[in-house]
């Protein structure tokens, strides 16, 4: 098994597994794809010491076309599992991927918590502002008034769509970027600085859906690279979150909160849990 | 006919206001008569909103260890009336209780009159105030004790064991109300006394069935738990959060069951034994997260505390109505185990055991508790330290060339399974349908082969003679589980004084069947009868719908939230046996 060996250096091919995806001709996520897998060898990791969890839609499928260690669980619940996998096995990289409808609908409450608990793991967004592998619904970051859904009322859903940037500022999170999968490279970039960070980070990345949304073909000349240093104050991360179009990509906030869990050291015995019991 | 248990124990309720501290004495009453070599089960009642309100520590001492509350109680102590009326039902007395009761306190209420005690009075509020610091509960104490006949000195020893480092004002001011209560009530006459106690050979726990859990948890190899808190399964996760650090584990308090279970999938498929614990609407919301355990192969376990329901039911008192889920709860054909702890005690071997289970065999396993066994502390023998440990069939990495089947279609069902970090065997554990390897597939040959597989390795699994506990011979078949057994093995025990026999066969293994085993043991049952505590019968409907038993069994089954007690089974063994 040379190709085990833990000297031997990998390249992102080798991130990647021979399972055919399932997306669409066109879909931004084959980009987001090669961006992680890009990502993973930069970093110089190896695929046995590198996990991806998600949970269920299009851009959760992602773990199978890895290769590396990897759990494709429920809707909604990759970032708890996720946790669950870091705090377990701190020696391991944990990659969260999944989508706009997995991570801020169904899974909203995980999303608030893991940026508060600030376990060191990345989790990734693919969003589409979309429900891809339902036809074509709504999510929480479609515009309100977007109405080419059969499920959306006449003028949208009429509802204020999901802010995940500046609501993981709030709920704590200490590494936030936007990226797009149009920029495969920058985004790789943004992936791997992501992952160095220790403690909970998240990136979204603007992946165009464009089976049911045609005009995020137009993503491309909207998405734009800001280019600026990450600020570590949160004030001025809020303002420019809280003043972002939407289409600024790069490192946005960088905080400095340390990561959390404690060491894990074992100082007894399992018998001497008995005297606590004894008479 | 012998009515009440007659097994040389005595029943005492001490009731009172939230504050009276009824539990701290209580508790100290425990230990005391634990060091004068007794044991004991001792129960808590209060309302839902946990801390003040009303609050009744339920004591049974014997001679013998204890899995059952009485029918009814032998000394029924109030300090005060506040809000006592509630535990009518709780607390039954006869004409031959004795109910103490403070004078100052007002009049008895009628609920308790009418039931024809003894009823006399012990001034503990004057009694108290004549001593610097000293508090009623404290001449409740001393009262009780020397009723029914704990010597002062196990008393002393045990109140110099809690109070004296912390603050000797508080122990010279406990001594001397404990021995002012043991005074006054040397006056008082009619209460049950205690046989002697027999000689202590042998070295005592005392431990609730919630902490029990928590240890076997750890000595069955768990050293990660996620959960969220619930009444009545708080106590296993405040016992894990402090146990578990100690031996280099995890604890988490995630934000939701939905987290919980996940966060133990994600650990457990790091290579770390799981558990998460809670009750039965928690458990509603793990359901999807067990259907996952199930079909990505991984090993977590559930201690599911069952209290009262439907819905948010009654948090704080006992039913064995969550058998339903827990059986039959998951979407899609979802074989996993079921196993079910019968004692205070035996939630530490059940959750040992079953962590074991669910490792050996790399699926959900719920451990069934309720609330009567949680929440109740016992004086129990030494439980014996059993080698159940968990531990997976690891992996190999796969020949150059080859790829790793992490869910390879063995023999007995089980596959062997990587640790994250193995080289070479990397794979992608999915709850969607699979091939060998891992791979998504809807196709219909994969699905049988996985679905055969996942019965396959429960069904061929050797589980020893632990799937029940088998007491006794007769004619009859006493068949229960959960927190009944202890009532049921009390009624067999009094329906042979009466010369009638009866066996008892408490399940352990819930799920998967075990069909011929409990064919072996219903081998000469001429009756059979299934005892439960659920109003829709679900354990009877279950053991008729699962097995194919000798003879249409009769179904003692009734909701909760009162305990089973022994009467209720004797006479129905009575009216059998004719």
């Amino acid at each position: 098994m040379s190709s085990c060996e833990s000297s031997a250096t990998y390249t992102a091919k080798d991130f990647k597994s021979d399972v055919k995806p399932v997306w669409c001709p066109g879909c931004g996520d084959y980009a987001v794809l090669s961006s992680i897998t890009k990502a993973f060898a930069d970093l110089g990791l190896k695929p046995h010491e590198t996990s991806v969890v998600s949970g269920i839609g299009c851009s959760s499928r992602i773990p199978a076309y890895t290769n590396t260690y990897g759990i494709h669980s429920i809707h909604g619940r990759a970032l708890a599992v996720g946790q669950g996998l870091k705090l377990a096995r701190p020696d391991l990289t944990v990659l969260v991927a999944g989508g706009d409808g997995d991570g801020f609908s169904i899974g909203g409450n995980h999303f608030l918590h893991a940026c508060r608990r600030n376990v060191d793991l990345t989790y990734i967004v693919m969003d589409n502002r979309v429900y891809g592998m339902t036809k074509g619904q709504p999510s929480p970051t479609t515009e309100s008034d977007w109405d080419a859904s059969a499920m959306a009322p006449p003028g949208g859903t009429g509802m204020t769509p999901f802010h995940p940037l500046a609501i993981a500022l709030a709920s704590g999170a200490n590494f936030i970027a936007r990226g797009f999968s149009g920029d495969p490279n920058g985004t790789a970039q943004v992936i791997a600085e992501a992952i160095r960070h220790p403690g909970f980070s998240f990136v979204a990345i603007m992946s165009p859906c464009i089976t049911f949304r045609e005009e995020q073909r137009e993503w491309k000349n909207t998405m734009r690279n800001v280019n600026i240093e990450p600020t570590t104050d949160p004030a001025q991360a809020a303002r420019r979150l809280m003043t972002d179009d939407g289409y600024n990509c790069g490192i946005l906030y960088r905080g400095n909160r340390p990561a959390y869990g404690k060491e894990k050291k074992a100082t007894n015995a399992v018998s001497d849990l008995d005297r606590e019991f004894t008479l | 006919m012998t009515t009440s248990s007659g097994f040389g124990s005595v029943s005492i309720a001490m009731c009172g206001s939230g504050g009276a501290g009824v539990m701290t004495a209580a508790n100290m009453f425990l230990d005391a008569a634990a060091e004068a070599g007794y044991y004991a089960l001792f129960g808590r009642s209060s309302g839902p909103q946990i801390r003040g309100g009303e609050a009744a520590a339920l004591v049974r001492l014997g001679v013998d260890p204890i899995t059952s509350v009485d029918d009814t109680f032998d000394i029924m102590l109030a300090i005060d009336w506040q809000g006592v009326q509630r535990f009518a039902a709780e607390v039954p007395l006869s004409k031959n209780s004795l109910v103490i009761c403070d004078p100052s306190a007002g009049d008895v209420p009628e609920v308790y009159v009418k039931t024809g005690a003894k009823i006399v009075h012990l001034h503990m509020k004057d009694l108290a105030k004549e001593i610097p610091g000293g508090r009623p509960n404290m001449i409740a104490l001393g009262a009780v004790a020397e009723l029914i006949g704990i010597p002062v000195g196990p008393l002393t020893e045990v109140l110099g064991k809690s109070l004296k480092k912390k603050r000797a004002d508080a122990y010279e001011a406990s001594v001397a109300g404990v021995k002012a209560g043991a005074a006054a009530a040397a006056t008082l006459d009619g209460a049950k006394r205690l046989a002697p106690a027999k000689a202590k050979d042998v070295k005592r726990w005392t431990v609730t069935g919630n902490y029990g859990a928590g240890l076997g948890a750890i000595r069955g190899g768990v050293r990660f738990c996620a959960a969220y808190p619930i009444t009545p399964a708080t106590e296993v996760l405040e016992y894990l959060s402090g146990a578990l650090p100690k031996v280099g584990g995890v604890f988490v308090q995630a934000e939701d069951e939905l987290a919980s279970i996940n966060m133990c999938l994600g650990a457990s498929y790091g290579g770390e034994a799981s558990i998460t614990a809670t009750a039965g609407p928690g458990l509603a919301l793990m359901t999807e997260g067990l259907g996952l355990a199930v079909a990505s192969e991984t090993p977590v376990v559930v201690v599911d505390v069952q209290r009262v329901g439907p819905s948010t039911g009654i948090a704080t008192k006992c039913e064995q109505s969550d058998l339903n889920i827990a059986v039959y709860g998951l979407h899609g054909d979802a074989p996993h185990l079921v196993v079910a702890a019968n004692s205070v005690g035996d939630c530490i071997f059940t959750t040992q055991w079953g962590v074991y289970l669910a490792e050996s065999l790399q699926t959900a396993c719920l451990v069934m508790s309720d609330q009567a066994l949680g929440q109740s502390r016992a004086i129990i023998d030494v439980p014996a330290d059993v080698a159940f440990v968990g531990k997976r069939l690891a992996a190999v990495a796969p020949a150059e060339g080859e790829v790793f089947k992490r869910y390879a279609n063995t023999a007995n069902g089980i596959s062997p399974m990587p640790v994250p970090g193995q080289p070479g065997c990397q794979y992608t554990s999915d709850g969607l349908e699979h091939t060998e390897t891992g791979t998504p597939s809807s196709q219909a040959a994969d699905h049988t082969m996985q679905l055969d597989k996942r019965q396959r390795k429960l069904d061929q699994f050797d589980y020893g003679n632990h799937w029940a506990t088998i007491e006794g011979e007769g004619d009859i078949a006493v068949i229960t589980w959960g927190a009944c057994t202890g009532a049921a093995r009390e009624a067999i025990a009094r329906a042979k004084a009466d010369g009638v026999n009866a066996k008892l066969i408490s399940l352990r293994l819930i799920s998967p069947t075990r069909p011929k085993h409990l064919a072996e043991a219903l081998k000469g049952a001429k009756k059979i009868l299934v005892v439960e505590q659920s109003h829709q019968g679900q354990f009877t409907r279950y053991l008729r719908g699962e097995y194919d038993l000798p003879v249409k069994p009769e179904s003692l089954s009734r909701s909760g939230p009162l305990p089973m007690r022994p009467g209720e089974i004797h006479a129905r063994l009575l009216s059998m046996g004719k």
